[in-house]
């Protein structure tokens, strides 16, 4: 059902845990769907240096957090507000059709986290194009 | 690879090796079709009347009752409520159920209902156990059948099946009871019990796939739901699975002859499992009743974590498991069990199902026990949830998944 990358992201997930100095925190989902993803990423230039995350939920939804981390850092918010679910989907080489909707939910998060992180700097999504 | 270590039962049973050898003749050697008139189909005739003989003694029928062999529970389930309701329509259109019936029970009340009938499905308390007294409320002068599951195979609450038995019988209402989840760990009698029709499923009881049995009382009488040839005393028409029924057969003997000592063997394991790690592992709750339930079954939820993630590891490890979360439903909608005892969908996710069965040792216990702390331990790490960000922070956020786990 799930690609051995799926299993090895999930197995063993990269920048996982919480970040005590983020500048900004992306949180989607909810515990009821069984999908709660939180990222937390560190700016510098407008470029995301650090990012970790916190989830809850599914196999899919650990693998499409831990991948999104590997898939942002070091690129420009611009860059990063550009990753799409897809593209997660696709670098763990496909996920269940069940899942796509519901767990792959790790840019929205990416996204929110950059918004967020503008909106702190009374800037807007505008200023990234 | 590790050893696989089979705490799933109720999703699959490996065949008694007995039962194996009972049945390999009749894929072959005799291969009659009971409906024939020479030796060969007569030889399997009498090899089913043998199967019947076996599955009445199981559940305490009388011989002038009838076993009829289907292709599994899910079918005997149908058969039962449809068979019924549409034999008897004219005396009333109202069936009752429960809250924590199998889907195949379910599923067929809400057909029905979409046929000219209805139903009441019965709430239960938290531990998934049949309010009687709702259940007599239920009854109206229009009801004409009442379907309660024995032991529920999910979160293992056992029904007070000789008391509900009684309401029935007092109202004049026949009683069917899914036993499939029941039958083989706990003693049946359904003559003893005033039990009108049952549902037996044979893997569960360590016979082949495919095969299950609707015991119908004698006096009871329901239509056919498959038609053709007028097998099964014409209610379950279709070339006769022979080898299979032969298998149930000998399953139910060795079932009925070791249901003491298997019961006993699983509840020493079940309440070793259910202590073991209620006290290795904090925020874990035991589903179901705490003593009132089937000897094999151990449903535990853990806050905070989601159920396919620790099935996903456990099964690493070697361990088979199901869990009650939503997002290993073919539909993603959470269990129904579950959200009837007041679970909420949150806490539903976490919930693990394990199912004993009679191959299974201490040794296997004791090890899991050892192995599910640190799972449970890593994935609580790795989540934004908490005893200080409880779930019900999220409680009043609107959600859009699309829960179809029933029909419409």
């Amino acid at each position: 059902m799930y690609t051995q990358k799926v299993i090895e992201h999930f197995t063993n997930p990269r920048n996982m845990g919480e970040m005590e100095d983020a500048d900004a925190i992306g949180k989607v989902g909810n515990p009821t769907c069984g999908d709660l993803i939180w990222i937390y990423i560190k700016v510098k230039d407008d470029i995301i240096t650090d990012i970790t995350f916190k989830t809850f939920g599914c196999a899919a939804a650990i693998a499409t957090s831990s991948m999104i981390t590997e898939l942002t850092k070091g690129k420009t918010l611009k860059e990063a507000y550009q990753i799409t679910r897809n593209d997660v989907a696709e670098n763990l080489e496909g996920l269940p059709p069940i899942k796509m909707h519901c767990s792959n939910l790790s840019a929205d998060g990416l996204h929110k986290a950059i918004e967020e992180y503008l909106e702190k700097n009374g800037r807007t999504i505008d200023d990234l194009k | 690879m590790v050893d696989q270590i089979n705490f799933n039962h109720s999703a699959g049973v490996p065949i008694d090796e007995r039962v194996l050898q009972v049945m390999e003749p009749y894929f072959r050697q005799f291969y009659g079709n009971p409906s024939s008139v020479h030796s060969a189909g007569q030889q399997s005739a009498k090899a089913i009347e043998n199967a019947r003989v076996q599955v009445s003694r199981l559940i305490g029928a009388e011989s002038k009752d009838r076993i009829i062999f289907t292709n599994g529970a899910t079918e005997a389930n149908n058969l039962a409520l449809q068979g019924f309701a549409y034999r008897h329509r004219r005396k009333g259109n109202h069936i009752i159920i429960s809250q924590m019936e199998h889907l195949s029970i379910i599923n067929t009340a809400k057909f029905l209902s979409k046929q000219g009938f209805e139903y009441s499905q019965v709430k239960v308390d938290e531990y998934g156990v049949v309010d009687a007294q709702a259940l007599q409320d239920a009854i109206t002068d229009q009801t004409i059948l009442i379907s309660i599951q024995h032991g529920n195979n999910e979160v293992g609450t056992l029904q007070p099946i000789a008391e509900i038995a009684k309401i029935a019988n007092d109202a004049t209402i026949p009683l069917h009871v899914d036993a499939v989840a029941s039958a083989g760990q706990v003693p049946i009698e359904v003559t003893d019990m005033g039990i009108s029709m049952l549902s037996l499923s044979s893997n569960d009881i360590y016979g082949p796939k495919g095969v299950g049995a609707l015991f119908v009382k004698r006096g009871i009488s329901i239509q056919p739901i498959l038609l053709g040839g007028g097998q099964e005393y014409g209610i379950r028409s279709g070339s006769e699975n022979v080898a299979g029924i032969v298998g149930m057969g000998a399953a139910a003997e060795i079932a009925k002859q070791q249901l003491e000592k298997n019961a006993t063997h699983l509840r020493r394991l079940r309440d070793s499992l259910i202590k073991g790690v209620l006290n290795k592992v904090d925020e874990a709750y035991l589903n179901g009743h705490p003593k009132n339930r089937l000897p094999n079954n151990a449903n535990i939820r853990f806050a905070f974590v989601e159920g396919e993630a620790i099935t996903l590891h456990l099964s690493f490890q070697g361990f088979l498991v199901a869990t009650s979360s939503a997002c290993t439903s073919k539909t993603l909608a959470p269990s129904h069990c579950l959200l009837s005892m007041g679970v909420s969908e949150a806490e539903a996710h976490g919930a693990l199902q394990l199912t004993l069965g009679r191959e299974n040792t201490l040794k296997q216990v004791d090890r899991f026990v050892e192995v599910l702390p640190p799972i449970i331990k890593k994935l609580r790490a790795m989540s934004p949830l908490s005893k200080e960000v409880p779930y019900d922070l999220y409680e009043d956020e609107e959600h859009d998944h699309e829960h179809g786990q029933e029909h419409d």
